[in-house]
């Protein structure tokens, strides 16, 4: 009976928190728009009994699904999204690789304090960065008046509200979680499996690329996937440090819901979006699995 | 003595193939290595024996390349290996961990240094599948690391590190992860096949036992020092000093004062209103110095009554008695408070065993059967 209970937690958890939240967004993308409060029809009425829930019914359809393909903006910020998305991780990856294999390799004493530098932005709120990024990167920001006053360019850069806005603000955010899982990976290899590598006849970079890559390569899938799955459906940074042309997935979910006040479209948006996610998430929840069984 | 083959370390004309120089190898202030020189001859099976922290690893990890000296000079066949990097030595090393590569199969880990030499593929193949069946593991050879047992890992780390056929092998404490039974039959297997390839074997241990069972000879250490290198008989029965005769083995030390008597031995007064102790000695001591006498316990007797012929015997009683199947440890107090241990073998059942708690017994040993030691 205990037992039951336990379990019964998270499965409890689950179901208020996401199965009934889903499942009215999915019943909402079925649905058909209207001028009212709620503004979708149509309503389950249970006062006229059975047939309150035969027409309720009867009244939804995909007719929401059939339009996300039919108008080009959906599929075109599905994509885009996807490409901004893998390109974000690539770069976070680039960046977050040799930040993580500098903290694995630093003396002992130190690396308590390199990770608190790490976490450490976590502890303003993301809002506010973002806002402070587009103090940085505006024509008369932080940035512009350095590089003007050092002398490299003659006029200001335009950075934000641009793709490669987006771009810096996405490796910025998402660094953390890709440092963290590959520090993680580097951290519990073993320092005399690159001896042994040294030992059998290998230079530095050879024993890098046998063996510190290869055992680090679960902390890169998982810091990846941390970041691609988030990135892909992200909304905060696209509006505030992206332009007119930056064309993701969110920020058409979000006019959808609150410029077109269509919930239906939005929802059915919503709806795909989860399943495009579902591949990565089950791909990472693999991924974690496998490091598991070989641990053991 | 005779230089024969088998002794390379009496032969003053012999070669050494690895010649430690007045080596000292500090890290900040502390002291690994204090001006050590030693010599290790081709085909040894050379032990290094000492508590943690006295050096040894050290020495193997300078041996390796993974440490440089901080002066004095090591010389491989002559060589001075210095400015050699790890992976250009032909050195190969077997670590404490085995250091197993958990992402290859055995046979990958095994092909590991040969492939890195670029070898043509079909000797690859050959070597590998030898060192395979070296170590007894051919039905492993697709398996990984962490779908074998603790030993026949150690079995794969140490073909690993044989595959390219080094000139000298160097083992870091390779049976300390296995179960006593299990380390017993491997020192044998790891004689065989250091006598099979002709390699010249460097073992680090703590475990004296291991140390004497595998190696020609053993160098004890203690604080970056070596103490005493010599074969383990003799580190066994003629300890340098009482730091070696304590570290191997079980021993008695009765300390006392010198006094040269009559013919080559030397009379040892060593408790007031006993007899002294006749011990005869090659070291020289002057009369009144302060020595010790060593002995070991199965060289001292236990008998009810006092024997008639033995050069030395005292009174006691049994303190205690450590019964280990094949032989028992009596603990004998003597009048003056200095226990002793004796050994005896357990040729006859225990029911008829002929002393208990309390008994007094006489233990005898003769004039040679102990080391009598300088303090």
């Amino acid at each position: 009976m205990r037992r039951f209970f336990l379990i019964a937690i998270p499965y409890g958890w689950l179901l208020v928190l996401f199965l009934i939240p889903f499942v009215i967004v999915l019943k909402i993308s079925l649905s058909d728009t209207e001028l009212a409060i709620p503004p979708y029809t149509p309503t389950l009425d249970l006062s006229q009994g059975w047939s309150g829930i035969r027409e309720f019914f009867a009244g939804l359809d995909l007719e929401n699904f059939v339009w996300l393909t039919e108008d080009d903006l959906y599929w075109k910020a599905y994509l885009s999204s996807l490409w901004i998305a893998t390109i974000s991780t690539l770069l976070t990856l680039m960046i977050g690789y040799p930040m993580a294999y500098a903290m694995a390799r630093s003396p002992e004493q130190w690396r308590t304090t390199l990770m608190m530098l790490v976490i450490l932005p976590f502890w303003t709120s993301f809002l506010i960065r973002v806002y402070a990024w587009m103090g940085i990167l505006s024509q008369e920001g932080f940035l512009n008046q350095f590089l003007l006053w050092i002398g490299v360019i003659d006029t200001p850069l335009t950075i934000l509200n641009t793709n490669t806005a987006v771009y810096i603000g996405i490796v910025y955010t998402y660094l953390p979680f890709m440092i963290l899982p590959i520090y993680a990976a580097l951290d519990r290899l073993d320092g005399s499996l690159i001896e042994a590598a040294e030992d059998l006849g290998c230079s530095r970079l050879m024993a890098f690329w046998l063996v510190t890559l290869p055992l680090s390569r679960p902390g890169v899938i998982a810091g990846c996937f941390l970041v691609f799955i988030p990135a892909l459906g992200e909304f905060v940074i696209p509006s505030l440090l992206g332009g007119s042309g930056t064309l993701m997935i969110g920020k058409v979910l979000w006019e959808e819901f609150f410029s077109n006040r269509d919930w239906p479209v939005a929802s059915a948006v919503a709806v795909v979006l989860l399943l495009i996610l579902v591949i990565p998430i089950v791909l990472f929840q693999r991924n974690q699995q496998k490091q598991q069984e070989a641990e053991q | 003595m005779d230089a024969s083959p088998l002794a390379p370390w009496e032969d003053p004309r012999a070669q050494p193939l690895i010649r430690f120089r007045n080596v000292t190898k500090s890290f900040g202030a502390f002291t690994a290595i204090d001006d050590l020189s030693l010599d290790i001859f081709e085909k040894e099976f050379f032990a290094l024996l000492g508590p943690s922290g006295c050096g040894k690893t050290t020495m193997m990890r300078m041996l390796a390349g993974f440490e440089a000296p901080s002066s004095g000079v090591i010389e491989l066949a002559g060589q001075d290996i210095a400015p050699v990097p790890p992976n250009q030595r032909a050195v190969n090393m077997m670590f404490q961990s085995y250091a197993l590569f958990p992402h290859l199969s055995i046979w990958d880990n095994i092909a590991f240094g040969l492939k890195r030499d670029k070898m043509p593929k079909h000797d690859l193949n050959e070597r590998v599948e030898a060192m395979l069946k070296l170590t007894r593991l051919e039905q492993f050879a697709s398996r990984k690391p962490h779908q074998i047992s603790g030993g026949q890992r150690q079995r794969v780390a140490l073909a690993r590190s044989l595959a390219k056929a080094p000139k000298l092998l160097l083992l870091d404490e390779p049976l300390g992860a296995l179960d006593k039974k299990l380390r017993q039959d491997t020192q044998f297997e790891l004689m065989d096949i250091q006598e099979t390839t002709g390699t010249t074997f460097v073992i680090v241990t703590h475990d004296q036992e291991e140390a004497m069972t595998v190696a020609s000879r053993v160098a004890v250490m203690d604080h970056g020092r070596i103490i005493q290198a010599d074969t383990p008989d003799r580190i066994y029965e003629t300890p340098n000093s009482v730091y070696v005769a304590d570290f191997i083995g079980d021993v008695n030390i009765i300390q006392g004062k010198a006094n040269s008597g009559e013919g080559e031995g030397y009379r040892i007064f060593w408790s007031e209103g006993q007899p002294p102790l006749q011990a005869s000695s090659s070291t020289d001591l002057s009369t009144g110095q302060s020595c010790s006498l060593a002995i070991r316990p199965e060289k001292v007797a236990i008998s009810a009554e006092r024997p008639e012929e033995a050069a030395n015997a005292v009174q006691g009683k049994v303190l205690d008695i450590a019964y280990l199947g094949n032989l028992s440890t009596y603990h004998v107090e003597l009048p003056n408070g200095l226990v002793i241990k004796a050994q005896t073998a357990n040729t006859r059942r225990i029911s008829r065993r002929s002393f208990t708690w309390e008994d007094p017994v006489w233990l005898s040993w003769t004039a040679t059967a102990g080391v009598l030691l300088a303090n």
